[in-house]
């Protein structure tokens, strides 16, 4: 499993490597075909270059940290137990620390499933995983106010476990039939 | 800011485990180059599109005017695409700042999060068709209700 994991990554980073050289290209040809947008495209590009190297390291050693001090296991463990509202937070929680990509947490997911966690939790907490990661709005702090990004997770909490409820209402239905 | 915030974290780490300290910042690096091509496309992507594509056409596709018609499209695109959500804020900060408006900047970003296309199959292996679908479905659904109130609030 871990083999494949790598293998994927490696192969990704080639297929990034290829698609960079593409863009690269095809701003060069564009750039040559119309000399008169030279500046604005070279400004808007520097502009968030600048904007993105600001963060980025920030937020990778934060990434870094939270893998290395909070084990998938712990994560497992606590999920696995949680009920009610308790569970409800703590699936928030646990699925906006920063432990990894999307697909990493699929396969917990139905270790949890398998374990007996509640349906609602796990798909609280897959969603929080998706969209309420801490680096994430501490990015989207920056780049797009404080009031947007408020905004945004305090909605995204409430209809994603809205939604955590519902699903697991209507799996338990159909289920039934 | 949030460099002191990650700095700080990191002192605070390295005073109490070195070892787990140096292990992260590895990860860190590694991660930092495994995403930076993908950066770096984007940031071309944002020059060209800003440098090429007059603002009136953006809001037009993306603005005010654009209707419940653009919201759909704008939400299936980030239902499809599969950007790193880190990315996916400075390119909203620019589509924002060329007169998007704020209803088809957050259906973006929550579609691109919470929906992967790409991932679904891995999804469904892992935790049924059922359980699979229906999460994508609903979070397609909420994308665009969370949008469309955000678009009236602020």
């Amino acid at each position: 499993m871990k083999e494949t994991l790598k293998e994927k990554q490696r192969k990704g980073t080639i297929r990034d490597a290829i698609l960079l050289g593409i863009a690269l290209l095809i701003t060069i040809i564009l750039l040559s075909i119309f000399p008169d947008r030279r500046e604005a495209v070279t400004t808007a590009s520097r502009e968030f270059f600048i904007e993105m190297i600001m963060i980025l390291p920030a937020v990778m050693v934060l990434m870094g940290l939270f893998a290395a001090f909070v084990a998938k296991e712990v994560v497992v463990k606590y999920l696995g137990k949680s009920a009610g509202i308790k569970g409800i937070f703590l699936s928030v929680f646990m699925g906006a620390l920063p432990t990894g990509p999307l697909y990493v947490v699929f396969p917990m997911a139905s270790v949890l499933l398998k374990k007996g966690a509640r349906i609602s939790n796990i798909i609280i907490f897959l969603s929080a995983w998706g969209c309420i990661k801490i680096p994430q709005e501490l990015v989207e702090l920056q780049f797009l106010g404080p009031r947007f990004m408020a905004m945004r997770l305090l909605l995204t909490i409430i209809f994603v476990i809205i939604m955590g409820v519902s699903i697991e209402r209507i799996i338990v239905w159909s289920d039934k039939k | 800011m949030i460099n002191i915030f990650a700095f700080g974290c990191l002192v605070f780490a390295w005073v109490k485990d070195q070892t787990k300290a140096k292990q992260s910042l590895i990860v860190a690096l590694k991660s930092f180059f495994h995403i930076l091509p993908t950066v770096l496309i984007i940031i071309i992507l944002i020059g060209l599109l800003l440098g090429f594509v007059p603002q009136s056409q953006i809001s037009k596709i993306v603005g005010e005017q654009a209707g419940f018609c653009g919201i759909l499209i704008i939400a299936l695109l980030g239902a499809i695409l599969h950007i790193p959500s880190l990315i996916s804020f400075p390119l909203a900060a620019s589509l924002f700042k060329s007169g998007a408006s704020v209803t088809s900047v957050a259906v973006f970003i929550t579609t691109l999060t919470m929906i992967g296309v790409a991932t679904l199959p891995l999804e469904i292996r892992e935790l049924g068709k059922k359980l699979a679908l229906l999460r994508n479905g609903t979070s397609f659904i909420i994308a665009i209700a969370i949008a469309l109130i955000m678009g009236k609030i602020l």
